[in-house]
């Protein structure tokens, strides 16, 4: 009975990595087939062909795109820690009533669709000439970055104990003073959870991109193959080839951190 | 003292980048937006008329709001119901002594990272009429072909599923953390008090799972709510407004029909309907986590 159920444990473990590795292997399968071969999506190619990979790079102009896509993520990702660490400090220590108002603004945007706001914020950046413009993309990435990372900051942040900072201050440090030389460097942990959280979600976000990178030139991966694939609607070969290509950096990276991505996740949960 | 207390001001200065960022791409555009919502602004041009709450009137009248509003509610609450059933499910068996199972966690998990964009076009492949997936594989059983997508119900439902089959990792990683806070003892006591399974599973396990349920509850309603991505790969919203949601309505309105005010009217709507949905969700659940 005891080796039927633990065999059965098995066979449900297999059936369920089976059930969601499927769309990745239907994909796979169309990536590698010529246009040419109009066998069932379910069948491994005949011939397996790279040219639509090829095609994919070219036509979308990939290259570009990941370029942009990394450039855009890490410097926003670089801002929203800087701003949102020292932005946390003051809200978690300093909880004066201004402040404690400020705190709950923030964190209350967390809740706001960034979309109910589209249309006055696309005028906004229009006026201001930042369409087509990284700076535009990176600042609206940060600014709706923001409330979650500093709730993740201050939440950190309370659990430091204070007499950490009121032994600073006996030592003559000032307060900025304490900030930089004691509790960044205890940091790091939620700075990572923060750096993978709003790494993926900048990294794939389409909902403003769409919106304020409308050139191929500033084009993200998310942008480039929408456009592409509304240009190529009739081979669904190239677009599979396109969708893999434009998955592959942030799955690799996956893959190598996976720890990371797990436990930042886990510990972003717990401390919110 | 002094010093002390000029230091205690000047550290506010600290959060003046954000304050900044915060007004400038959030509030100052809300204002606007409810400007924006009470004229005919077309979203280009010079002129435009006031109109007083005419486009909230339309929206009244408007069967696809309604539709998108009932739509929007399926993504929402269908995504947390399925997500978290799921997520549970999957934690308990992963949490149990198994080989194999951080290669299924690191699988189940894989799609949280994928622009859900790719994730949308993945799951067409499968749905779409000539030569889907689906309509392969049960044309071998003799059925004929189905058009998923163009039955607006039918789509609203397959959209969910995609959206539950990507974020459903988000869910059982929260809940794997939560299983293992939990103190190994806590199930021993009751198993010497005579608990059962269930028991033990409804008395000590839920009550504990609290806070990971609420977490996922609210992470899911939002996003949920917000869903646009993946409704864009699929169908865009189509056919008509059949599986819009607010966020792609609002994208067609000012893009397409270029009716800006009305697609503020509609933020605006969006926004107040989304806010007092995660409040009262928060202020229930934070209340049945305090009681238990």
């Amino acid at each position: 009975m005891r080796k039927f159920l633990h065999g059965l444990k098995y066979a449900v473990l297999l059936f369920i990595a089976f059930l969601h590795v499927i769309p990745f292997y239907v994909l796979i399968n169309m990536a590698l087939k010529l246009p040419t071969e109009t066998t069932s999506k379910w069948r491994f190619p005949v011939h397996v062909s790279w040219d639509n990979f090829a095609n994919a790079w070219r036509e979308a102009d990939l290259s570009r795109a990941i370029f942009n896509n990394v450039f855009i993520t890490a410097s926003a990702v670089a801002l929203v820690v800087i701003v949102g660490a020292l932005a946390s400090y003051p809200l978690a220590r300093h909880q004066s009533r201004l402040n404690t108002i400020i705190y709950t603004v923030s964190v209350a945007c967390l809740i706001v669709p960034a979309l109910t706001i589209l249309v006055p914020l696309y005028k906004f950046i229009v006026d201001l000439g930042g369409i087509n413009t990284y700076w535009a993309a990176i600042l609206t990435q940060v600014t709706f970055a923001l409330p979650m990372t500093i709730f993740l900051y201050t939440g950190f942040i309370n659990t430091v104990p204070r007499e950490l900072d009121e032994a600073g201050l006996i030592d003559g440090s000032s307060r900025l003073g304490i900030f930089f030389r004691i509790i960044l460097p205890l940091l790091k942990p939620i700075t990572a959870t923060v750096i993978i959280i709003m790494g993926v979600q900048i990294w794939n976000d389409y909902q403003f991109s769409i919106f304020f990178l409308q050139k191929v030139q500033v084009q993200t991966i998310p942008v480039a193959l929408s456009q592409f694939i509304s240009q190529f609607s009739n081979q669904l070969n190239w677009v599979a080839a396109g969708c893999l290509i434009g998955m592959m950096p942030m799955t690799v990276v996956y893959l190598f951190l996976q720890k990371y991505f797990i436990k930042g996740m886990a510990d972003g949960a717990i401390k919110g | 003292m002094k010093r002390r207390m000029q230091s205690k001001g000047l550290i506010n200065l600290m959060y003046v980048p954000a304050v900044l960022l915060f007004a400038l791409f959030i509030f100052y555009p809300f204002v606007q937006g409810i400007r924006v919502s009470f004229t005919d602004w077309n979203g280009y041009s010079q002129n435009y008329n006031w109109v007083g709450f005419d486009k909230y009137k339309m929206m009244f009248s408007d069967k696809n709001v309604w539709i998108t509003i009932k739509n929007t509610i399926i993504y929402g609450f269908g995504s947390t119901f399925f997500q978290n059933i799921l997520g549970l499910a999957y934690a308990l068996f992963l949490d149990s002594r198994i080989r194999g199972k951080g290669l299924v966690r690191t699988i189940v998990y894989l799609p949280v990272i994928i622009s859900p964009l790719i994730m949308g076009y993945i799951w067409y492949f499968f749905f779409q009429y000539d030569g889907g997936a689906v309509n392969d594989a049960i044309g071998l059983f003799g059925l004929a072909p189905v058009d998923w997508l163009s039955k607006g119900p039918v789509a609203v439902w397959l959209i969910t599923f995609v959206n539950t089959y990507q974020y459903m990792g988000t869910a059982m990683i929260i809940y794997l953390a939560g299983l293992q806070s939990i103190p190994k003892d806590y199930y021993e006591a009751a198993s010497i008090d005579g608990a059962g399974g269930w028991t033990k599973f409804r008395s000590v396990m839920l009550p504990l799972l609290m806070p990971s349920i609420t977490i996922n509850i609210l992470i899911n309603i939002i996003g949920g709510l917000k869903l646009f991505d993946v409704i864009v790969a699929m169908t865009n919203g189509g056919p008509g407004y059949a599986s819009s949601s607010i966020s792609t309505m609002m994208y067609n309105l000012y893009f397409a029909r270029q009716d800006a005010g009305y697609a503020a009217a509609l933020g605006n709507t969006m926004f107040v309907m989304i806010a007092i949905v995660s409040l009262l969700a928060l202020f229930y659940l934070k209340r049945k986590e305090v009681k238990m």
